[in-house]
């Protein structure tokens, strides 16, 4: 009995500690959930009346280290009581995290931005509206290069563009024979098919269709039919029949069933397309200026140029040239608005403009602005020219489900392709496919 | 007061569980659930309750049938070859033949497809399956083929090699617990066995795989959950492509939700991702319960 007593005597003594840690255990839990609120709030005043901004975006970390910060400092400096906290991660995880941020209400009060989310952001009321923080401030907005606008008000800045020239393999074209960089599309077709070794595995074009990454359609099969003027639209509803897009999908078909595309196509995304020619596997692809650094840090000895995107035979109008941008927004639930235009207007004046594109490799968002690059690099000069001889063109900026639309478009062309249908079931489809997001 | 305390102090003890529990897994679910009714819940700030619209339109989609299929292909091709191999690799390291050293080093030579992560599988194999990679390099080099393979962007060969690739990847789990359960079969049953007059088959076939039963269907069961959920390895290596070849439930719910911002589709899909899982579940805790017994 005693030992029973004893060892009652010892469930007694261990309920009598643990209950209170367990009580204590389920405080501390309590605590950490509501404290999980007020930091996940879109920004707080901080001591003496400061404002601290929260910025997210995929810049920085394409940056060299430190560099965007020390921009953001330079702000901190020019606008004391306001701090920058700056919420990084890769390109895809903002966009997710801008998503449930809009939905949860806990969107940051800037964001960096992709002019192909900004249709859904702004159906979800999550952007608030450029235009009228702009006629608040009393802002000229002359400089600006571009803004992203819907139904006649602005809800995205381009600060910084990243345009889509034709990157030519020198090396591939001197051994193939071909001493011009093609300017059309028969001369293009020609280099291709010139450059074409399948045996040494060597290929004149490549091609991503990849439908996890679909951003091919747009930078690597749409900037056929911009070059040459065409479009994908008509007024603000899709127009994947007309003839220029017919024409390009025909072209492309060409150079797909005569073999000069890179095998792989259907899975390859754009960093496998860079890949490609970083390794001397293909002689040219249409891709980001912002590559360049890239290519040279994996491939020193490779001899390449830029040029712009071949045209139509015969078209003599202005080239049209696709480019991406890193745009800028503010949400709508934010508080402290005023202070985020400022740091818009900060990124967007011609001094910080000039830095940040110079630091990204980019071109600048303020037409005032001249990134460094431009007078010491001979590669971003070329480019420079190309870009300032076109007109930039993304017809999928501001459209709904953006990258949706270029999924469906890249699902039917890859059954033309692949000779399962015809062009015109491939563009009846697709246009009836986009149809139904708009 | 002390028989309310008395009572209640089961709950006090189980109360963190039970709250992290509904924080993190049931709270969502339920949100989920919910969405799931409503007329596209998150992009639409006033979303109103449509009833069953969301899964009508769901289930009788071409596309989500096709991701269907492809996950019930993906799934039980990845189960049956899963158990295929670990069951065999277990044997092999279960031999007495072997010396303990020669064990160890096939033991760690079989296991590390496990060790990696799902996303160094997706980029290890998209290398090596690319049309100028180290297979078709091979299979070029000993005429086994003429030209490359385009393993991940052909539409006839796609969903066979990310169901090769989960099978590579998966089989150490069943190949570890399945050498578990052939160290814990007692000596005196194949003895009795072999007096008996049993060859080795007969031992495998009446005495090997009844002791293994157990734990087999536990393994396939919680495989087959797992499996269904892939989600990583198939984004990373063909993003359901090429043409919806490697569509599977999870990458179709990541593009309902993310690409066309249709939360309430995604949440009608996801749920019925839930409710599969759920079917499996309950049959593998009637097992456990069973087994208890």
């Amino acid at each position: 009995m005693a030992i029973l007593f004893n060892k009652g005597n010892k469930k007694m003594k261990h309920r009598t500690f643990a209950l209170p840690l367990m009580l204590i255990l389920l405080i501390a839990i309590l605590s950490s959930c509501t404290t999980i609120a007020p930091q996940a709030a879109p920004s707080a005043p901080g001591a003496k009346g400061s404002v601290t901004l929260e910025f997210m975006q995929w810049w920085e970390p394409e940056l060299p280290a430190g560099a965007f910060r020390a921009l953001m400092d330079e702000f901190e400096a020019q606008n004391p009581g306001i701090k920058v906290q700056l919420i990084s991660g890769p390109y895809s995880t903002t966009r997710e995290q801008v998503v449930a941020g809009a939905a949860a209400g806990t969107m940051s009060d800037v964001v960096g931005l992709d002019g192909a989310w900004v249709n859904d952001f702004v159906k979800q009321g999550a952007l608030a509206n450029l235009s009228e923080l702009m006629a608040q401030t009393g802002y000229d907005d002359s400089a600006l290069a571009a803004q992203i606008q819907l139904n006649g008000s602005t809800y995205m800045i381009p600060v910084v563009n990243f345009v889509y020239p034709l990157f030519v393999n020198l090396d591939l074209m001197d051994a193939a024979g071909i001493v011009n960089v093609p300017t059309t599309r028969s001369e293009f077709a020609a280099a291709a098919a010139a450059l074409t070794e399948p045996l040494s595995n060597r290929y004149g074009w490549v091609l991503p269709l990849s439908l996890e990454q679909p951003n091919g359609i747009q930078n690597d099969v749409m900037s056929w039919v911009w070059a040459s003027g065409g479009s994908m639209m008509t007024e603000d509803k899709p127009d994947l029949t007309n003839p220029a897009v017919r024409s390009a999908a025909e072209y492309i078909k060409g150079l797909y069933d005569a073999g000069v595309i890179a095998p792989g196509a259907f899975s390859m995304r754009e960093q496998d397309k860079v890949e490609e020619f970083v390794n001397g596997r293909v002689g040219m692809m249409i891709s980001s200026m912002a590559h360049i650094n890239m290519i040279r840090e994996r491939n020193p000895d490779l001899k390449f140029t830029i040029a712009a995107v071949p045209v139509e035979d015969g078209y003599t109008g202005k080239r049209g040239l696709a480019y991406a941008s890193w745009g800028i927004g503010v949400a709508a639930n934010s508080p402290h608005q005023a202070e985020a235009w400022k740091l818009i207007e900060f990124l967007m004046s011609e001094e910080a403009n000039s830095k940040l594109s110079s630091i990204a490799n980019a071109f600048p968002g303020n037409i005032n602005s001249t990134p460094d690059f431009v007078q010491t690099d001979e590669l971003f000069g070329a480019a420079f020219e190309v870009f300032q001889a076109a007109s930039l063109v993304n017809e999928f900026v501001g459209l709904p489900v953006a990258e949706e639309l270029m999924r469906l478009f890249a699902e039917q062309f890859q059954l033309y392709l692949d000779g399962s249908q015809t062009l015109d079931d491939a563009l009846n489809k697709a246009q009836e496919a986009w149809m139904a997001h708009f | 007061m002390s028989k309310i305390f008395r009572k209640s102090t089961p709950l006090i003890y189980l109360s963190p569980t039970i709250l992290l529990l509904t924080i993190l897994s049931l709270i969502p679910i339920v949100m989920v659930f919910i969405y799931s009714f409503m007329d596209n819940v998150v992009m639409n700030q006033n979303p109103k309750f449509v009833g069953m619209t969301n899964y009508v339109k769901i289930v009788t989609n071409s596309v989500f049938l096709q991701a269907f299929s492809n996950t019930m292909y993906f799934t039980v091709m990845s189960v049956v070859f899963h158990l295929i191999l670990g069951l065999t690799f277990a044997l092999l390291l279960n031999a007495r033949a072997l010396p303990p050293f020669l064990k160890a080093i096939f033991r760690t030579i079989y296991i590390l497809p496990w060790v990696f992560t799902a996303a160094v599988i997706a980029i290890l194999w998209r290398l090596m399956l690319n049309p100028n990679g180290v297979i078709n390099y091979l299979l070029i080099t000993f005429e086994i083929i003429e030209r490359p393979v385009e393993w991940l962007s052909s539409r006839q060969l796609a969903l066979h090699a990310v169901t090769f690739i989960n099978i590579w990847a998966g089989y150490p789990f069943y190949m570890v617990s399945l050498l578990a359960g052939l160290q814990g079969i007692s000596e005196e049953l194949y003895e009795a066995g072999t007096i008996d007059g049993a060859n080795q088959r007969q031992l495998f076939w009446y005495i090997t795989l009844p002791q293994l039963k157990p734990i087999i269907i536990s393994l396939a069961m919680l495989d087959f959950i797992w499996t269904m959920h892939q989600f990583t390895l198939i984004w990373m290596t063909t993003g359901g492509g090429p043409i919806r070849a490697t569509e599977m439930l999870s990458t179709l719910t990541y593009k309902l939700a993310f690409s066309s911002y249709q939360f309430s589709h995604a949440s009608a899909t996801a749920f019925l991702i839930l409710a599969l899982s759920a079917f499996v579940a309950i049959f593998y805790v009637r097992q456990q319960k069973a087994a208890d017994e």
